[in-house]
């Protein structure tokens, strides 16, 4: 069975057809990119997996290990496993990293019948996730997203996702506005997490992301459809020939 | 000070759930008759077995206060207050008065195991003496001994009026004077009791002490009064926390508390406020019209005020510092969160006489529902103080399109080397927000919270722990139901 499995999604927002028939089926322990022009629906896409108000799905299924998803709230989405990278990661000021991040889990273990970590064990494990990403104390201590740089809030994304062990993670362009360096914590970050029964979905208008997070299978979405599907010589071959070979807008 | 975990987690009971504190207990209460007149306040004063300065004192703020109006400045709806209709005394039936805990009420003590109020041995471990009032008189005061050590004086405002009158009467009504505004005249005339305490020279508290106040006995308006005294080069950190039983009636609370800081001491004055704050549509709810007012009469003295209010169907609240000591420092940090019918109008007032003064005020104030909250604050500098400094920061957080948010600055300045500061900013919840934290996990409400507590930070950590950790579970059940 698949962990993810998309059937003939249609979604709209604000009235206005976004998503006009998307099949996506990914497996456990598979690593999924989707490419796609400017405005082809891809951030309408993972919007839609988390579960976003204003996001209205108007046929068609997403089932997540089995489960009708959009049955879910949000937070009970998060709780199943599925964990979204935000392209702008959000300020919460005045809220520590730490405490962010607890606040998260916890809510996530009890949502799932597990016991709360208390304060030390978490900040033991904490550190132990941060370590590889070159976070240190004084940026746990520092409010969520508040006065980051870009680099920053990106290898901010991959802490919680590391932090809340997803089976599903959803990037949604975590490669902008990264330079290299950057680039390759935050892939090294994502490849440390892959397991045999976990899955990540990688969102991204760049091939130069999937040179460090090497796809299993690449789609392309267009104008709200998967238009074509292939392994991971598919992106070399979009970055080669671009988008408008598929009618959408080239890449700025 | 030590938050040991039975601590934490009975103020997590305490603050669970939504509104548990809804019930009543049945003690007999000894009530004077309905309405107010000399005879009342007469009854008041005889019951407490008072000298009769302060009977004298007492019926010169009643004549005051007849010829007073209730002022109509604040940004609040009030529905007249009939002063003829409730009760002015009630106590508990004591007989001679408790020597130790052990001769209180079991009632009482089941009260306050209800409230979470640590009285017994855990109450040590967390360094906290309590004076408990019980409606209107205090009934139990512990680790007494451990202060009297230290010749720290905390005890009920009625105990010191017998023991320690001559301090009483000395500082009673030096800093809120008797026919100071019309709440605080009321006060002053049927004030039945609240704490006093006195810090000799030199002396620094070895615990906070703390008092939590309850509402009980039906349409009994409370009038608490307190004084806190700080002798020269002593210090003190004092924490005011209350909650009241549901009821359908508005209830009346009119406190005055006045510090008194000498030269080169300190006083911490914390307030965790939970009042009921009435049903959705504001039907119950407590009125709380408070007089605290501070004066740094010493050189390098210093007050702080921290407030959380999250209760009462209305707020009227102004804890100010009269910086008369050169170099003596003022500072008021607040939260005031409003939801469905509540109405807040609280802010501070800092009054600079001395040179080098200097005044700092963090306001936080939440609307949700369809509140009305508003920071209304003075901040005067004197001639005399030269080189006096302030800074303001106002902050207000909306939470949906029905409530608002106010801010009513004065500040008059009449020295030229003064330096003042305001900063005010307003906000709304973002959907981003929101959503980012639930992607993560959390539900709506969890959310709300943690955003808010956020917003509310530099006020909280103003707060000794235990008092913090209630606080932020606060913050999250009062805005319950405030979103989606």
């Amino acid at each position: 069975m698949a962990l993810l499995e998309i059937r003939n999604l249609h979604a709209t927002v604000d009235g206005k057809p976004i998503l006009k028939g998307i099949d996506l089926s990914i497996g456990k322990g598979e690593v999924h990119a989707i490419m796609g022009p400017n405005g082809a629906g891809k951030s309408t896409l993972s919007y839609v997996i988390a579960g976003r108000e204003g996001y209205e799905v108007t046929d068609g299924r997403i089932l997540f290990d089995g489960e009708d998803l959009l049955e879910l709230e949000p937070d009970e989405r998060a709780c199943a496993g599925l964990f979204l990278a935000f392209q702008y990661p959000v300020e919460i000021p005045g809220v520590t990293n730490t405490t962010f991040l607890k606040t998260a889990l916890n809510a996530q273990r009890k949502g799932r019948g597990e016991g709360e970590l208390d304060a030390m064990q978490f900040l033991k494990f904490v550190r132990e996730k941060a370590k590889p990403l070159g976070i240190g104390d004084d940026m746990l201590k520092r409010a969520v997203n508040v006065g980051f740089s870009g680099g920053e809030k990106k290898r901010n994304e991959v802490l919680q996702m590391a932090v809340l062990e997803p089976k599903l993670a959803v990037l949604d362009e975590t490669d902008s506005g990264l330079d290299i360096d950057a680039l390759k914590i935050v892939a090294d970050g994502v490849n440390a997490m892959r397991r045999p029964d976990n899955a990540t979905l990688v969102i991204t208008h760049y091939q130069r992301l999937l040179d460090h997070i090497v796809p299993d299978r690449v789609h392309v979405l267009a104008d709200g459809r998967i238009i074509k599907s292939g392994g991971k010589e598919l992106a070399l071959d979009l970055e080669a020939k671009g988008y408008a070979q598929f009618g959408g807008a080239a890449a700025a | 000070m030590v938050a040991t975990p039975e601590t934490i987690e009975q103020l997590r009971s305490v603050t669970d759930e939504k509104y548990k504190y809804g019930f009543v207990t049945d003690i007999e209460a000894d009530v004077a008759p309905k309405g107010l007149n000399e005879d009342i306040v007469r009854f008041i004063s005889a019951k407490k077995s008072e000298p009769d300065w302060l009977l004298e004192w007492r019926l010169k703020a009643y004549r005051a206060w007849l010829d007073m109006d209730s002022p109509d400045w604040a940004k609040l709806k009030i529905d007249p207050i009939d002063y003829q209709d409730a009760y002015y005394y009630s106590a508990p039936k004591i007989k001679d008065g408790p020597k130790s805990l052990d001769e209180v009420d079991p009632k009482l003590l089941e009260t306050y195991d209800k409230l979470g109020i640590p009285l017994k041995e855990q109450e040590w471990l967390a360094g906290v003496a309590v004076d408990a009032v019980f409606d209107s008189v205090s009934v139990a005061t512990t680790y007494k001994e451990r202060l009297e050590q230290e010749g720290i004086i905390f005890c009920s405002i009625s105990e010191a009026i017998q023991n320690h009158p001559e301090l009483v009467r000395k500082y009673l009504g030096s800093v809120v004077p008797y026919t100071d505004n019309f709440f605080a005249t009321l006060n002053s005339a049927v004030f039945t009791d609240g704490s006093f305490v006195y810090i000799p020279k030199g002396v620094r508290s070895p615990m906070e002490l703390s008092t939590y106040f309850r509402i009980n006995a039906q349409n009994t308006g409370q009038f608490e009064r307190t004084l806190i005294i700080a002798d020269e080069g002593s210090y003190v950190s004092y924490l005011e926390g209350c909650t009241a039983p549901q009821r359908d009636e508005n209830q009346l609370h009119a406190a005055v508390v006045e510090l008194v800081a000498l030269d080169d001491s300190e006083i911490k004055y914390s307030t965790v406020k939970n009042w009921y704050p009435g049903d959705e549509n504001g039907v119950g709810g407590i009125y709380n019209f408070v007089t605290k007012r501070a004066a740094c009469r010493g050189r390098n003295s210093k007050v702080s005020w921290t407030q959380v209010e999250t209760g009462s169907a209305i707020t009227w609240k102004y804890p100010s510092c009269i910086l008369q000591g050169d170099n003596s420092v003022g500072e008021f940090y607040s939260v005031a969160i409003t939801n469905n019918c509540q109405q807040a109008d609280t802010g501070t007032k800092m009054i600079h006489l001395g040179r080098n003064t200097r005044s700092t005020i963090i306001s936080k104030g939440i609307s949700a529902g369809r509140a009305d909250n508003t920071y209304r604050g003075l901040v005067r500098i004197q001639p005399k103080a030269e080189s006096a400094r302030n800074y303001t920061q106002c902050d207000s957080l909306l939470i949906g399109d029905r409530c608002g948010a106010h801010t009513v600055p004065y500040i008059e300045s009449r020295n030229p080397s003064a330096t003042v500061e305001h900063e005010a900013t307003t906000a709304r919840i973002s959907e981003d927000q929101l959503f980012y934290c639930c992607q993560r996990g959390l539900s709506e409400e969890e959310a709300v919270s943690l955003i808010v507590n956020g917003f509310c930070r530099e006020v909280m950590q103003h707060l000794p722990m235990e008092f913090a950790v209630e606080a932020q579970k606060l913050v999250g059940i009062s805005l319950e139901g405030s979103v989606g």
